[in-house]
């Protein structure tokens, strides 16, 4: 499938090869934007009415017209669609790009093997960067990185990674595994001190199912693998593997590995690190596997472990056979509206209690709510809206609930229809217990909608002076109320004192229940109209909320990474003795800093 | 409601402070009674649960650190669980307040009457740059506050409660000493008007501790109001700062270290009387003559007092501190993510100086801002010449004190516009209980000889009139003891090398630790402090490595010398006692009433002429310091305490003390 043409470029007799891949084997690339997030078609924007729409023909969303939006979004930052944009640059100052620093012998060694590879400042861009505020902010002002790769290659097997780190070695260049590009934690920046010739390695092309094991119900991956993809295929065939983080439209398996990454529905399914049953990694040692594809093994730490969340600073994963599930015969939706978010918060913990989580169970704080009805479509029919009346009249008014206090569960389950349907009741039976009432299909459906697309919103804010950006951890049941509560008070004071002119948005949203704790995940943005340095206003204040998540109990991350955003916080967070076990272990494995990304350590 | 009278000091010579606002000038105006049942409608804070006082009860009886502490308790002591949770609500019913509106109104109505016959002027501060109220009302409304007043009488949390109800603020809740309970109506009333009462000691209780704490707490994370109590553990008998108790502090802090809400107020409250209430009450007290029990009764009697002029009282509202800031880089909150909340623990070694800092940073900022009125300069010169002084020589000297005292950063409240003389006149006739004026020499007033005394019944007459006047002086101690321990220092020193003046003032820090407010810790911040001073009121220079006093700096050093001199007699006659007289089996008991009869046989065979050694205040920080610096050691034989003395070490501290042996960290290394 992959038509690769050479061609030689005259320059003063230097051997100058570029491998240059058709568009058919980039169409990740090709469709998606370079400087926000997802895919090009689908955007939100502000019509010529002044009306807020979504576009594209992707999602439930698209192409409807969301009345109340900009209402919402004027009201809650302070911004004006009319008077106040920041469009983006419409394309990269390609001056602005570092030219490339190419390892000739490497060059010459990699053309031999016939994988292709490039240097096209697009390619190089596309491959720099992830999702941080930061790192988009920069390209929508075509400003672009002080250090990207210098070049891009595409491995297509396993065999063909192994070839590339062995040249890595042999020339002492620099490695960055890149999968889907959805880091969120600077984890793809290339480090500006890194004098190497970089080389991302993008893992896109190995994305088949190499087999699918039917009586272990298990299946063999390439680590190159798109979420949705993976789900499409084992769907064909009846199954899935049932994880769903939020990026799987954009992630890669090998990314989710690298990241120890969690999914929506983990309460059936499991989080990455349950669902993994063998890795294939190579290193530049060589490769890492176990033997057998044993269920559970006691055979001293599990080797597993220093991959799964390595960031790839150890290796690139390429294989990985991974359990999978029949799909669920029946599936639906849910929501409860709690009079606050105390109440609801009480009412997972006693979920988790009693060990009855749905597959999905997500619990949003008052702000979101009153977002998630900005984000309504138009109603089609007065019934309709007559009833989304009566509604909200029963629960403020015969009900009491404040609309500024009231908050919303939004659940899933999955499995044969009685089982659901009797779960169901189990659910909505203890939420009763905690002053919830079931708030019907449709709201927990949207929600999960809202899961796919609250990601655009972003690049819709920065379209308007509004920065915005998202932060997680997890905590032990009894502080999830205080930590919500400081961090959301700490994020207004450190807006306040440095100058932020307008009143943030602090939301959160527990999304998911442990036995022992809870996820939990918040939003923060503000109108940075005024601020000389919006981006380092912005990370001054994430810093902040950072340190305040870990003084009251919080964990550094749960499954968005470490990466380069939050490694001044490993030794405290691991101790001295356990940072410097991982970084034995890099020395062993990857002495001369080939995967040189320099995350997590 | 705010009065229109502002007084004001306005004599550029003074320094800038705020204006005060005189609380009963409209209370002379207007019907007390229309104003105790005035419309009162305080802002709380944003986070409160509304819950009634009983409700309290019920969520610290129920709350999970009592019950983890009762199980531990009855597991210790093998009573079942039941009959400990029955203790706890007990003890609980025991200490809980009842705050009562109707209550507060009655204090409202009687206080005013009271107030206006024995005071001339209350006065509150008043900013020129947002006022204290505001920013109090705003704290109130945005975290849990607590309020943290001097602590000289009875009177303060009564005046307190009243000056809040009078700026519709939100009433405290105060922890009170148990002693008041023993009033049973007053008790009663005080209960309902915010106090909750506590034990003076209960240190090896363990449920005790547990209900206590976490009573605060609860009121404290609901919000319920804001909390009052003294950092000074109780009222200072002497006038100046006692040196703080950590307990309270640390428990109003621990919401925030654990993370159980985002930030505590504190607001430093100095409250300064011109003339204390119980004045003589404490000299005597301080010379062993024992207090009178509180009593309703005894409360009746001292109606005489209301017949007397107490001058005025000045409360300065500081501005709230945040221990958020404060503790930030100082406490690692992650410390306390790795066990239950609920499961007390000793404080961290970091949370427990970090707190100590605090509170001693609290104690000064109270000081800082303590009111002082002119009468407090000459007692502080009349101390220094018990036999006497001219009139016109007191005045001369008293505004040279002045001038001092303000380059120190003194509150002064000097009054304007009027003659020095006249000052001088007026101040010495409110106090002429203490000081008497005869053919134009001003000398203390002896006590009355009536009949035939004994000469110890004399000496201590005497002695009640040297401690009242030093209670004045001790007031303006704050604003001196650094450049007075420096002045001492270079006076003790071998050299005016700056090191040797620094070690003898380092030795002096830590000998009166227990003496006067100085934070452990602080002491090279103290000596530049101490050497600023008096550089800036160019009594002393700094040459090369060298202190130097300077001509004109003499007398200002004389003076600060003069001023521990008593302080410095009153340790070396303990030490004295200590080497001479004090036998093996001297219990802890004995030791107050055994160090003051040495002390009179002393004076009276005339070989000391020291009063202020016989006030058990300063044997006890006498005894606290060589304790600390283990000079002398408790041992417990049976259940006495008794003390073992180190002789030598305690020989050594008097000499140095003396100036008799050079400070020498041998010395201090030996101890």
């Amino acid at each position: 499938v992959l038509n690769v043409f050479v061609f030689f470029g005259g320059g003063g007799g230097c051997y100058n090869a570029v491998i240059r891949l058709s568009f058919q084997c980039l169409p990740q690339q090709e469709i998606m934007k370079w400087n926000g997030w997802g895919y090009s078609d689908s955007k939100f924007l502000f019509n010529k009415k002044g009306q807020a729409e979504f576009t594209g023909k992707r999602y439930r969303l698209s192409g409807m017209i969301l009345p109340s939006l900009q209402d919402w979004f004027e009201n809650t930052f302070g911004a004006s669609v009319k008077q106040h944009k920041s469009p983006a640059t419409p394309s990269l100052n390609a001056g602005a790009l570092p030219p490339a620093n190419l390892n000739e012998a490497f060059l010459q060694d990699l053309t031999a093997t016939g994988i292709p590879f490039s240097h096209e400042a697009d390619d190089r861009v596309f491959r720099a960067h992830g999702h941080c505020l930061h790192e988009i902010f920069a390209l929508r002002e075509g400003r672009g990185f002080q250090r990207v790769p210098d070049m891009v290659t595409w491995p297509n097997c396993h065999n063909d990674v192994v070839k590339i780190v062995e040249l890595a070695c042999k020339h002492n260049v620099c490695v960055i595994p890149y999968g889907g590009g959805t880091s969120v934690t600077g984890a793809l920046e290339c480090p500006p001190e890194e004098m190497r010739c970089i080389v991302s390695l993008d893992t896109s092309q190995m994305n088949r199912i190499l087999w699918i094991d039917e009586k272990n119900l298990v299946a063999r991956i390439e680590a190159g693998i798109i979420g949705q993809d993976l789900e499409r295929l084992l769907n064909e065939g009846g199954y899935c593997t049932g994880h769903e983080p939020d990026s799987m439209e954009f992630s890669s398996l090998g990314g989710w590995v690298a990241t120890r990454a969690s999914g929506m529905k983990k309460n059936v399914y499991g989080n990455i690190e349950d669902l993994v049953v063998h890795i294939k990694v190579v290193t530049p040692r060589g490769v890492m596997e176990k033997s057998c594809q044993g269920p559970r093994m006691s055979t001293g730490p599990d080797v597993h472990h220093f991959i799964l969340g390595s960031e790839g600073t150890l290796g690139v994963v390429t294989e990985v056979t991974m359990k999978i599930r029949p799909i669920p015969e029946y599936r639906k939706y849910g929501s409860v509206v709690f009079p606050n978010f105390e109440a609801g918060v009480a009412c997972l913990r006693e979920v988790a209690k009693q060990r009855c989580a749905p597959a999905s169970i997500r619990l949003m704080d008052n702000e979101q709510f009153q977002f998630g009805h900005a984000l309504k479509p138009q109603v089609s029919s007065i019934f309709t809206s007559f009833v989304e009346g009566l509604k909200k009249f029963y629960i403020t008014k015969f009900k009491g609930f404040d609309p500024h206090q009231l908050c919303v569960a939004t659940l899933l389950f999955e499995g044969d229809r009685e089982r659901v349907l009797q779960h169901e009741k189990q659910v909505y039976d203890i939420a009763a217990k905690f002053g919830g009432l079931a708030a019907g299909e449709d709201n927990g459906q949207r929600g999960y909608i809202l899961t796919f697309v609250i990601a655009y919103l972003r690049d819709l804010g920065l379209d308007y002076y509004v920065v915005a950006e998202s932060f997680e951890t997890s905590v032990p049941w009894d502080r999830v109320l205080d930590l919500c509560r400081n961090v959301k008070e700490r994020i207004i004071r450190e807006c306040k004192e440095r100058g932020v002119q307008f009143q943030p948005l602090t939301s959160c949203r527990v999304t998911q229940t442990y036995d022992a704790g809870a996820c939990v995940y918040f939003y923060f943005a503000f109108n940075y109209r005024g601020l000389a340095d919006p981006v380092h206003t912005y990370e001054q204040v994430e810093h902040a909320a950072r340190d305040e998540i870990l003084a009251n109990g919080g964990s550094l991350s749960h499954h968005h990474g470490v990466g380069k955003l939050r490694k001044e916080w490993m030794k405290e967070s691991i101790s001295d003795v356990g940072l410097g076990m991982l970084r034995s272990v890099k020395e062993y494995v990857d002495p001369d800093n080939i995967f040189g990304n320099r995350n997590l350590l | 409601m705010a009065s229109t009278t502002l007084y004001s000091q306005r004599d550029p010579m003074l320094k800038k402070r705020d204006d005060f606002e005189d609380i009963l000038e409209e209370r002379r105006n207007s019907s007390d009674l229309k104003y105790a049942v005035r419309c009162y409608a305080p802002v709380l804070y944003k986070g409160l649960t509304p819950c009634k006082a009983n409700m309290l009860k019920s969520m610290v009886l129920q709350s999970d650190h009592l019950r983890y502490v009762i199980n531990q308790v009855s597991q210790e002591s093998g009573e079942a669980p039941d009959i400990i949770h029955e203790e706890a609500s007990v003890i609980l019913e025991e200490m809980a307040h009842r705050l009562k509106i109707s209550t507060v109104r009655f204090f409202a109505f009687t206080l005013t009457k009271a107030f206006k016959t024995l005071f001339q002027h209350i006065c509150v501060n008043e900013e020129e740059y947002g006022s204290w109220y505001i920013n109090l009302q705003q704290a109130i409304q945005e975290h849990p506050v607590v309020l943290l007043p001097s602590h000289r009488s009875y009177m303060d949390f009564l005046l307190m409660s009243y000056i809040l109800y009078t700026y519709d603020l939100a009433l405290p809740v105060i922890a009170a000493g148990m002693d008041f309970m023993g009033m049973k109506f007053i008790g009663e009333m005080l209960r309902m008007s915010g106090a909750f009462f506590i034990r003076r000691s209960f240190g090896g209780d363990k449920l005790y501790w547990a209900v206590f704490s976490e009573y605060v707490k609860t009121m404290l994370r609901n919000g319920f109001a804001p909390i009052e109590f003294f950092l000074e553990g109780t009222r200072s008998r002497t006038c100046k700062s006692l040196t703080p108790k950590i307990g309270l502090l640390n428990i109003v802090m621990e919401p925030f270290f654990k993370g159980e809400v985002f930030d505590v107020h504190l607001v430093p409250i100095s409250i300064s009387y011109e003339r204390i209430l119980e004045e003589s009450l404490y000299a005597r007290e301080l010379l062993g003559v024992p207090k009178p029990k509180e009593s309703t009764s005894g409360l009746l009697k001292a109606r005489r007092i209301l017949s007397e002029n107490y001058g005025s009282i000045h409360v300065y509202f500081g501005q709230p501190v945040s221990i958020r800031s404060l503790a930030q880089d100082k406490v690692n909150r992650c410390k306390y993510n790795l066990v239950p909340r609920h499961i007390p623990r000793k404080p961290t070694k970091e949370t427990q100086s970090f707190v100590t800092d605090t509170a001693y940073r609290i104690v000064r900022l109270q000081e800082d801002s303590m009111v002082l009125k002119p009468w407090v300069l000459m007692a502080s010169i009349l101390l220094q010449n018990l036999e006497g002084l001219e009139l016109s020589l007191l005045t001369e000297q008293t505004l040279w004190l002045r001038g001092l005292a303000q380059s120190c950063g003194a509150f002064l409240d000097w009054p304007d516009h009027t003659p020095s003389a006249k000052v001088v006149s007026s101040s010495l006739a409110l106090h002429r209980g203490l000081v008497c004026v005869s053919g134009g020499r001003v000398s203390l007033v002896l006590g009355e000889p009536q009949g035939l005394v004994t000469p110890e019944e004399a000496l201590f007459n005497r002695a009640v009139s040297v401690l009242s006047c030093a209670s004045y002086r001790n007031q303006i101690l704050h604003v001196f003891i650094r450049p007075a321990i420096l002045a001492v220092a270079i006076h003790n020193a071998a050299s005016s090398k700056k090191d040797e003046v620094f070690n003898c003032f380092s030795f002096l820090c830590k000998m009166f630790s227990d003496e006067f407010i100085l934070c452990p810790g602080d002491t090279v911040q103290d000596f530049e402090e101490a050497c600023y001073l008096l550089v800036k009121s160019g009594s002393v220079q700094t040459l090369q490595q060298n202190i130097v006093v300077t001509d004109r700096g003499q007398s200002t050093l004389s003076f600060l010398n003069g001023l521990l001199e008593s302080f410095l007699q009153g340790y070396q006659v303990v030490c004295q006692y200590f080497c001479e007289e004090a036998c093996d089996s001297l219990t802890e008991k004995q030791y107050i009433p055994a160090v003051r009869s040495f002390a009179v046989k002393l004076i009276l065979a005339g070989n000391l002429r020291c009063y202020e050694v016989l006030s058990s205040d300063m044997q006890k920080n006498a005894l606290a310091a060589l304790l600390r610096l283990g000079a002398v050691s408790k041992v417990k034989v049976a259940d006495q305490v008794t003390l073992k003395v180190n002789k030598l070490a305690v020989n050594s501290l008097e000499d140095t003390l003396g100036g008799r042996l050079p400070t020498q960290k041998a010395v201090l290394a030996r101890l």
